[in-house]
């Protein structure tokens, strides 16, 4: 399936290994990804908490960028915070043909205009809506098997679940256990699978946003976890790039290696572990890959030796 | 502690029930500090109609097996706002969820009743709401304080304003958006969901006359509208549809962008920095947006000594991240852009929208959708206030 991807700010720059190891999976799960390049990032919520028009504005202009690309049967994201982010917006601007004409009145000059019910969904929803999980279950190369997998959704993506579309038919905010399980992984639960990694407020009040991604962390530790799983880039900041600092202010060693989404089913796909940047985290991955051999395994990984 | 089974011999005692009365398995979450023991569950089937409420469960249960479950409430019409309890781990109000929807959205086809969180228990389901919920609404000053010289006649008031305010006024002050708070979770100080939605109904309403001071205590306090993570968790459990987080991120739009109260707590700082760094580049710089949340959103904000200290305490994390490639010094030094022609178009929408006399914001909760509603949207499309325009002053 071709998709309009877009693949927000941090998946290119503080989380690189996020936007590499999607492209890299991305044609195993033939899926072709049209890269949105021009459009311009989310807001992340900040934008439209300054002005909510300009935020319904900028993303309109993703959507409309979006719907020009040719033969793409949806946008795609791989980020939480930009699939709640957007959403919030498109809820608006698909409420109203009025105010849905008044934005696109802003956007006639560039000879765009966004037409109401874009389908904008996170890879997450992509994998287990679009592609399916008994399609992922026959790619799998190297089942996941005795590897303990908390999944980490990142609010974005699992609240308010009507605007998120979350009901019985379509559980989202279960879909994590879903492909873990696919993947052939474990699927362990912990109470911080749902909350928040504290993110949003890292420059607000460091302390509190430390303490939530260390309590988080030192749950999954306590439930026996070998490593988690995200869709959402920013919780990888705090889970991953701050958990020494987390370590410090929640007074416990933690040492929970946190995968982005794309590694872990590439993993499951039989790509190189490096290849999927996981050399590239704050956590070594050592739990989850042994580098010598590079095969899954929770039991008797390595000790690092080869990085 | 076992549960007493329910027998259909027993059911001749209960109260009566229609043919279509279903059992269901309650288990309640008991509790009284005052004896001593540990916390620990109990498990009641009772029979209802599947329409009926959990409430109306956990009164059954009371009535026919144990007198002693503790729970409050009065109008069993979700009105009142004093039967909130955790549903299967959501919070809610327990007259205000079927039966039938409970015991779906079991793990385990039990349902599953617990007190209200972020809340000392008294006993049973009942919590302190005096301790947490009540005293935090008294910390915003929640009542109007009136514009001098009062008008010997009532407040001419637009309509617009007060139905800016309304959302708010819908609250039942239940507790509910309290007990679910993740921010209060690990910052019991946080002045939390409900009292800030309250505190809006003021700001927001044209007749108070100290809104730049309430704002201007919020941002300053530690604990205030910048300790929200925007976290969804009040607006998923308000059953009023007051969207709790959404009134906080208005309290710092109103703050921030209308009286530019720069705070010490850098939430202002941070919103100016994202929002310039944006329209500078299309997207998000990190390595840039860090520090000048601290120092300030112009290209110097980095050298300010806040900046600084921040990026020494961090230094650990920084290190950390350059060895193991995942930051690269190009990465940091060079912003990631959207090509010129776009970055153009990007600039202009933001001095069109930015250069409009009012600010709009388009409230579903007020207007609803098109499906739903046939009046024109010009009427339903809200323009809030500037901080400039005399009404706000």
């Amino acid at each position: 399936m071709k998709v309009a991807y877009w693949p927000g700010c941090v998946s290119r720059g503080f989380t690189p290994e996020l936007h590499g190891s999607m492209a890299k999976i991305a044609p195993m799960l033939d899926i072709e990804l049209v890269e949105l390049d021009r459009a311009c990032c989310s807001g992340a919520g900040v934008i439209a908490e300054h002005n909510q028009e300009l935020a319904d504005t900028l993303n309109a202009r993703t959507f409309a960028l979006a719907q020009q690309v040719e033969g793409a049967d949806l946008m795609m994201n791989i980020c939480s915070t930009c699939q709640g982010a957007q959403g919030e917006c498109q809820e608006r601007l698909d409420a109203s043909a009025e105010y849905r004409g008044h934005v696109n009145e802003t956007l006639a000059k560039y000879n765009l205009e966004y037409r109401a019910g874009l389908a904008n969904k996170n890879f997450l929803w992509v994998l287990v809506e679009e592609f399916g999980l008994d399609n992922l279950r026959e790619r799998v190369q190297r089942p996941l098997t005795n590897l303990k997998v908390g999944p980490f959704y990142g609010c974005y993506i699992v609240r308010p679940t009507d605007r998120l579309g979350i009901d019985d038919e379509n559980p989202r905010d279960t879909y994590l256990g879903l492909v873990i399980e696919a993947l052939g992984g474990t699927v362990i639960d912990y109470a911080g699978s749902h909350k928040c990694c504290g993110f949003p407020i890292i420059t607000m009040n460091k302390e509190a946003s430390l303490k939530q991604a260390g309590r988080h962390l030192g749950d999954a530790v306590d439930a026996d976890a070998d490593c988690l799983v995200t869709p959402c880039p920013l919780c990888h900041l705090n889970l991953d790039l701050q958990q020494p600092l987390a370590e410090r202010t929640v007074g416990r060693e933690l040492n929970m290696p946190v995968l982005h989404l794309p590694q872990l089913v590439g993993l499951a796909l039989g790509v190189d572990p490096k290849d999927l940047g996981l050399s590239r985290h704050v956590v070594k991955p050592t739990a989850v890959v042994d580098w010598s051999t590079s095969v899954v395994a929770g039991v008797g990984a390595g000790d690092g030796a080869g990085w | 502690m076992a549960a007493e089974p329910l027998t259909t011999e027993g059911a001749e005692a209960s109260p009566a029930h229609s043919d279509h009365s279903e059992p269901f398995t309650l288990r309640i979450r008991r509790y009284d500090p005052e004896s001593g023991d540990a916390p620990y569950w109990v498990e009641h089937t009772i029979e209802l109609e599947p329409h009926r409420s959990v409430l109306e469960g956990i009164l059954q249960a009371k009535g026919r097996f144990d007198g002693s479950i503790g729970i409050r409430c009065s109008c069993k019409a979700a009105i009142c706002g004093s039967c909130g309890v955790r549903i299967n781990g959501q919070p809610g109000l327990a007259c205000h969820t079927h039966l039938d929807k409970a015991k779906r959205t079991s793990k385990d086809g039990v349902i599953e009743i617990e007190p209200m969180g972020n809340m000392p228990v008294i006993k049973d389901l009942i919590v302190d709401m005096d301790a947490v919920h009540w005293k935090k609404v008294q910390r915003v000053t929640p009542w109007l304080i009136n514009k001098e010289p009062i008008p010997e006649r009532e407040y001419i008031v637009d309509r617009e304003s007060m139905v800016d305010v309304t959302q708010t006024m819908a609250c039942i002050q239940c507790g509910a958006c309290v007990s679910d708070c993740l921010a209060m979770e690990v910052d019991p100080l946080f002045i939390g969901p409900a009292a800030l939605a309250k505190s809006y109904r003021f700001v927001g309403d044209p007749r108070d006359a100290q809104q730049y001071e309430r704002l201007k205590d919020l941002a300053e306090d530690p604990h205030g509208i910048y300790d929200c993570t925007h976290c969804f968790k009040c607006i998923e459990a308000c059953p009023k549809g007051v969207a709790p987080m959404n009134q906080i991120m208005r309290l710092r739009r109103r703050a921030g962008t209308d009286y530019h109260i720069v705070d010490r707590n850098n939430g202002e700082r941070h919103e100016a920095a994202f929002v310039q760094l944006i329209k500078n580049y299309g997207l998000l710089w990190e390595a840039e947006l860090l520090p000048r949340s601290y120092g300030g959103p112009s290209w110097f904000g980095k050298f300010h000594p806040a900046a600084g200290q921040e990026l020494l305490s961090s230094l650990p994390v920084i290190t950390k991240s350059v060895l193991r490639r995942k930051v690269t010094p190009m990465g940091a030094l060079k912003p990631h852009k959207i090509p010129a022609e776009d970055l153009k178009q990007v600039k202009e929408i933001y001095e069109t929208v930015e250069g409009r006399d009012q600010r709009l914001e388009f409230n579903l909760y007020i207007s609803g959708t098109d499906e739903n509603n046939d009046g024109p949207v010009s009427e339903r499309v809200e323009a809030t206030g500037d901080a400039n325009a005399e009404d706000n002053a």
